[in-house]
């Protein structure tokens, strides 16, 4: 048995409802696991967070989750509008989100501050007009 | 205090999750914005909330939330109940605000849990 699992998820962005379904796939088989608590939560929270902000920015977008018996990496990719000001969108409270998204619970710019809070290690790529890489490392 | 204390005390109707009602609750969160409830709730914790939609109840899978109280008498749809039934989460349902419902667990005992 191989020590490596690859996952990939195409995270549609026409339906806000769905959003989530990719993260929690990846808790449940980190739960069946018998991965640690702590760090299913981490993964749980930064991968979420990551999955709601590409259906509200960015249209959808994959994602790919790799774990090993030492970390979990996901990697988030979009073909959405890029980040202007990733040291503006990375301070709490500030946000882009339109009024829709605030009404279904989202949008408090809280979204990246938790992605940052939850993983051990971030990395943004992002280029404007052609999209966005986040890579995050939660250790096991 | 159990769910089910919390449920005698909120005089809340239970939209699924009859089952679960002896669970401990150890702490409680009341908010709509569901970033901030990634940011900040731990520990066994109820959720009390006037957002009526999938992500609450997507939110509290990913937070290892106990039980959702939905305030204000908002009833969850078909579908936030079959999506909180797999993932064995009780809804309850209240018509006391959220500030009303929020003191009166208070006044019960359960607190908000560790600050930051």
């Amino acid at each position: 048995m191989s020590d490596q699992i690859h996952l990939t998820y195409q995270v549609s962005g026409d339906d806000f409802t769905r959003a989530g379904e990719a993260s929690s796939d990846v808790k449940r088989m980190l739960k069946k696991m018998g991965a640690d608590p702590e760090a299913i939560r981490k993964v749980a929270i930064s991968m979420y967070e990551g999955e709601i902000n590409m259906v509200i920015h960015a249209h959808g977008g994959e994602i790919n989750v790799t774990i090993t018996p030492d970390e979990v990496e996901m990697i988030l990719s979009d073909n959405g509008p890029g980040i202007p000001d990733v040291e503006k969108a990375m301070e709490a409270g500030f946000s882009t989100a339109p009024e829709n998204v605030r009404s279904l619970g989202f949008g408090a710019g809280m979204g990246l501050p938790n992605m940052k809070k939850y993983s051990d290690d971030m990395k943004i790529d992002t280029k404007i007009g052609e999209g966005t890489k986040v890579t995050m490392k939660v250790q096991m | 205090m159990t769910i089910r204390e919390v449920q005698n005390a909120l005089d809340a109707g239970i939209a699924c999750g009859e089952e679960y009602l002896e669970r401990d609750v150890h702490s409680a969160c009341g908010a709509d914005m569901m970033s901030d409830v990634l940011a900040f709730v731990k520990d066994q914790a109820v959720l009390l909330t006037g957002l009526c939609n999938a992500q609450v109840i997507r939110t509290s899978e990913m937070m290892d939330i106990i039980c959702i109280v939905f305030v204000r008498g908002k009833i969850p749809d078909e579908d936030m109940i079959n999506l909180a039934k797999e993932r064995e989460i009780p809804l309850l349902v209240t018509k006391h605000k959220m500030f009303t419902a929020c003191g009166i667990l208070y006044e019960k005992g359960l607190h908000g849990g560790q600050t930051l």
